[in-house]
């Protein structure tokens, strides 16, 4: 035990003494949380509005006035004429156009560039504009949706894919490349203990970072945690298993740093984009919506985000505490045969 | 003469490199194909359950309406709300649609039946657009309803004058058009950002750096002739991406060549000497590789990429004034969809422009011989 101790303290001074490395650790969750908090949103603000009045009559008028007054519009400027609009358009100085004709028919010219926000544009717009009996809708969890809620469960899961896998497997390789492993096998220490060694650092950081990341998220950007915090923090640490299980698997595939860095890059980008992080999986393709059940970011991501906001119980997210468990086993029982081998 | 040589050697460098050739060909076209089908933020297949407490044909009709709409589809029918909460907690379900007892009798009345939406919100832009879309169809329902010569209710209709909506540049809000821009300028970052930053500092890991500290060649030739080589591989693989892009989703620029190939060569420049100070600052690969990394993110999450740059709070906006990313994703989207012509991306211009300079000269300061 004393050994495998010293073990972890080398691994922890190796690591330490990378400062720059260290640094980016350390300070990149903390930018990608304050980021997704504060300015990634994609709610829509401030909409420029360009006028083309050809009525001129009252009615006309308390339109212009009613969407000028809403928190979503600002009327930017008045056109004269259409090909005004078109170059407006064009320059990208406004994103809407509100033109009403000699008879009051109001008629919407929406940029269509981004199509949510020119959808959520036109839903508002049509709100102010018909003065319609608006539909009675509840946000249930998130009433004010905003988007960090959706985002902290899911920096967590990419912080930690990023931190476990590619660092596990580059620092377990970057071993092998330099020759150092074979001193590290020649101690009297079982090679499942230096391996495991290898590891406790990442573990120890990752949950550095979580309670970091959680500790922002709820003091600071005011994220709820609605369900168990033992839940939630059980869900975490199986998930930085099997990442650093993914990371183990990796390093005992490869030889080279750059090949480790190569093949983590490989599992990092689809957790961003099958992860359902940022892109909705219901939105893709019919055939590609089956990838995203290999992602463990996927099942973690899913389960974080029902655990922590909107606070369900843990029977619920079941499942996930399956898939995440097999994941485990089948990544460690393959790396442990593979290791073997190499021994 | 010796700048020609240079240049020569750099290629040779680049071209003898087994994996490099083979991802300037393959990841445009792979990256063009995968993406854009992947990465919409479009919100469809919404799957809701129903609570109708009515029973009654126009209830009946509200809900087949939904069901066959292409935004949602049908959960389940659960019996009360309690019912319909287990599949939202459970992740099944996204929206619950409560139709309240004697909605038709109260809309024969001109009351206006209620009809009660929950929206499980953790998504706010799922549950936004839900939201309008939910509200196009019950309101055009309405409107059908209202308007049907034998439908009871067509008499105490007034009917109101909606204003008619037309979206501009992209009529069919479709996602893929207002990704492919973007893609371009993701794949030039990973390529010519990210080769550049790893290139001076595998020469130091070598030790080769020592030949060229020995020569007469001076700080700006050994910068140009790196750089050369990069902006002809961003040049070829935009022409790549855009030909993918044309042949795979049929999705062609809307305006013209001169206005991408101006913007398009700035952008390669600046960032491309971006990596150079980065590699020239570094001591490992590995070190270069996760700078460019932590630099790579916040120009992703800061370009208006994912989500539009005028959502973003003051203080963020002014940062993004010092994104390149942003000064390309921008323009590129406003030939590609609108048509913009060179002398509406002028500001966009002058700004690359700058951008080149200085990063030019920092990275030819930032290059020391002596150690």
């Amino acid at each position: 035990m004393k050994r495998f101790i010293e073990f972890v303290h080398k691994e922890f001074l190796q690591i330490f003494r990378d400062t720059r490395t260290m640094l980016i650790l350390l300070v990149m969750p903390l930018v990608l949380v304050l980021l997704f908090g504060y300015a990634i949103t994609t709610e829509v603000k401030d909409t420029r509005v360009a006028v083309f009045d050809l009525s001129k009559s009252q009615k006309s008028q308390r339109i212009i006035q009613r969407l000028d007054a809403n928190k979503y519009f600002h009327i930017a400027v008045t056109a004269n004429n259409y090909d005004e609009l078109q170059s407006l358009f064009r320059s990208n100085k406004i994103d809407m156009a509100l033109c009403i004709d000699d008879d009051d028919n109001v008629q919407l010219l929406i940029d269509g560039m981004e199509p949510n926000q020119a959808n959520m544009r036109s839903g508002y717009a049509m709100g102010v504009i018909t003065q319609h009996s608006t539909l009675n809708t509840r946000f249930l969890y998130n009433p004010q949706s905003k988007s960090e809620y959706n985002f902290v469960p899911a920096i967590i899961g990419m912080i930690v894919m990023l931190l476990c896998t590619l660092m596990t497997s580059i620092s377990i390789v970057r071993e092998k490349e330099t020759g150092t492993m074979e001193v590290l096998l020649a101690s009297p220490l079982p090679p499942v203990y230096i391996i495991i060694a290898k590891l406790v650092p990442y573990f120890v950081i990752s949950i550095a970072n979580l309670v970091t990341i959680l500790l922002l998220a709820v003091f600071v950007l005011g994220v709820p945690m609605a369900g168990s915090l033992p839940g939630f923090i059980a869900l975490s640490l199986l998930y930085i298993l099997v990442a650093l299980a993914l990371g183990l698997l990796i390093s005992t595939c490869v030889n080279s740093q750059l090949a480790a860095m190569l093949l983590s890059l490989l599992t990092i980008v689809p957790t961003v984009y099958f992860s359902g992080m940022v892109f909705p999986i219901e939105s893709m393709p019919e055939a590609l919506q089956n990838i995203p059940g290999f992602i463990p970011a996927r099942w973690y991501m899913d389960a974080a985000r029902r655990l922590m906001i909107q606070g369900v119980e843990m029977h619920y997210v079941a499942k996930n505490f399956a898939v995440l468990a097999l994941m485990l086993v089948v990544l460690l029982a393959v790396s442990l045969s593979l290791y073997k081998k190499r021994l | 003469m010796r700048l020609i040589c240079l240049i020569e050697k750099e290629f040779k460098q680049m071209m003898r490199n087994i994996i490099l050739p083979v991802v300037f060909v393959l990841l445009p076209v792979a990256l063009m194909n995968l993406v854009p089908r992947v990465a919409t933020q479009e919100v469809k297949n919404l799957r809701i359950s129903v609570v109708d407490n009515d029973r009654s044909p126009a209830s009946r009709r509200i809900v087949e309406r939904l069901a066959a709409s292409t935004y949602f589809t049908l959960n389940d029918y659960s019996s009360s709300y309690r019912e319909a909460e287990q599949y939202l907690k459970s992740g099944e379900s996204d929206f619950i649609v409560e139709i309240a007892p004697h909605y038709e009798r109260d809309m024969v009345r001109g009351e206006g039946g209620d009809i009660l939406i929950s929206a499980n919100a953790v998504n706010g832009v799922k549950a936004g657009l839900g939201q309008v879309y939910l509200q196009q169809i019950i309101n055009s329902s309405l409107n059908t309803e209202r308007s049907t010569p034998n439908s009871p209710h067509s008499t105490l209709l007034t009917q109101h004058s909606t204003p008619n909506t037309r979206f501009l540049f992209n009529p069919h809000l479709d996602y893929k058009l207002y990704m492919v821009p973007a893609i371009i300028s993701l794949l030039l970052i990973l390529t010519v950002g990210f080769l550049p930053a790893l290139n001076i500092v595998g020469e130091k890991e070598k030790g080769t750096i020592e030949q060229i500290n020995v020569t007469p060649i001076g700080r700006f030739e050994f910068i140009f002739s790196k750089m050369i080589p990069y902006w002809c591989v961003g040049i070829i693989m935009l022409f790549l991406a855009m030909g993918a892009a044309k042949g795979i989703h049929g999705i062609a620029p809307a305006g013209g060549i001169p206005a991408i190939l101006a913007v398009t060569s700035l952008f390669i420049l600046v960032v491309s000497c971006l990596g150079f100070i980065v590699s020239n600052y570094s001591d490992t690969i590995q070190q270069a590789a996760l700078v460019m990394f932590f630099f790579l993110v916040i120009f992703l999450l800061l370009s208006g990429l994912l989500t539009p740059v005028t959502s973003m709070p003051q203080w963020a906006q002014t940062i993004t004034e010092f994104n390149p990313m942003r000064y390309y994703i921008e323009p590129m989207r406003m030939v590609y969809i609108k048509g913009s012509d060179l002398s509406e991306l002028m500001p966009y211009l002058r700004r690359l422009t700058l951008m080149a300079a200085v990063l030019w000269a920092w990275a030819i300061i930032s290059y020391r011989k002596s150690q």
